[in-house]
């Protein structure tokens, strides 16, 4: 099953588009090893995600922490924190 | 009034009327004593700045607005409640933020339109980025710690509502 992954602000700017889909490999359960696999897949994603602590996550559009599983996601989106307001 | 008000929440590139949003709020009741409004607007930095551009997640930003609303409908008594969001790119001295509180008493107002703001500030998916007025890219706004310290202030403030 693909996963649809959508990146805001910095974040879609570094790794260059707006979104894609994936196929996650086996072992992939949580936010966290999501934004480990991530990072390892160039250049681009190793710059947007050099410092993942800083990264927020939102599954099928609502916030979730790194622990969170992924399992059953549909979407996931990253992105800086907030600043609207 | 359990369950009787709906909050709205509109997510938008045009701009809005304030005045207007009141009296959409109060038209045809006497049951509210007390309107608190919040609009927040682009500031222009002393010059430097030319504009804001917003960004945002479709979809999201009105789920996470809307939740934040829910919320503080659940812990005070409003009669009514409005968050408006702008989108796009904003000019100084234009609106980017409206929140519209309506209550009985003025406290319920003032501090259900304080919580939402404080909460859309570190949770409602938008991104500032800056355009300066000498051409240059500003870059994106970083989030503030305080706005984050503002938001969980409310964690123990006031009691749920039944």
């Amino acid at each position: 099953m693909s996963t649809k992954l959508i990146y805001f602000a910095w974040v879609r700017e570094r790794i260059g588009k707006p979104e894609e889909d994936v196929e996650l490999p086996a072992g992939i359960e949580t936010v966290a090893d999501l934004l480990r696999w991530l990072k390892s897949r160039g250049e681009e994603y190793e710059h947007a995600l050099q410092y993942p602590d800083v990264i927020r996550v939102a599954i099928n559009q609502e916030h979730v922490e790194h622990r969170e599983k992924i399992s059953g996601a549909r979407e996931i989106a990253l992105f800086p924190p907030m600043t609207g307001g | 009034m359990p369950g009787a008000v709906v909050p709205t929440v509109r997510i938008q590139a045009e701009d809005f009327d304030v005045a207007a949003e009141i009296a959409k709020m109060t038209r045809d009741r006497a049951d509210i004593g007390a309107v608190v409004t919040f609009s927040g607007l682009c500031r222009d930095e002393a010059g430097r700045l030319a504009a804001l551009e917003l960004e945002h997640y479709p979809g999201m930003a009105e789920a996470e607005i809307g939740r934040i609303a829910a919320e503080a409908v659940g812990r005070w008594p409003l009669q009514g409640l409005t968050a408006i969001h702008r989108h796009g790119r904003i000019a100084p001295g234009e609106n980017i933020v409206l929140v519209v509180a309506a209550s009985a008493h003025r406290q319920a107002a003032f501090e259900a339109a304080n919580f939402l703001m404080d909460y859309l500030k570190s949770r409602a998916p938008f991104w500032k980025k800056e355009h300066h007025t000498d051409g240059s890219q500003g870059g994106w706004v970083e989030a503030k710690e305080a706005d984050d310290e503002a938001a969980s202030r409310w964690k123990q403030a006031v009691p749920k509502r039944n």
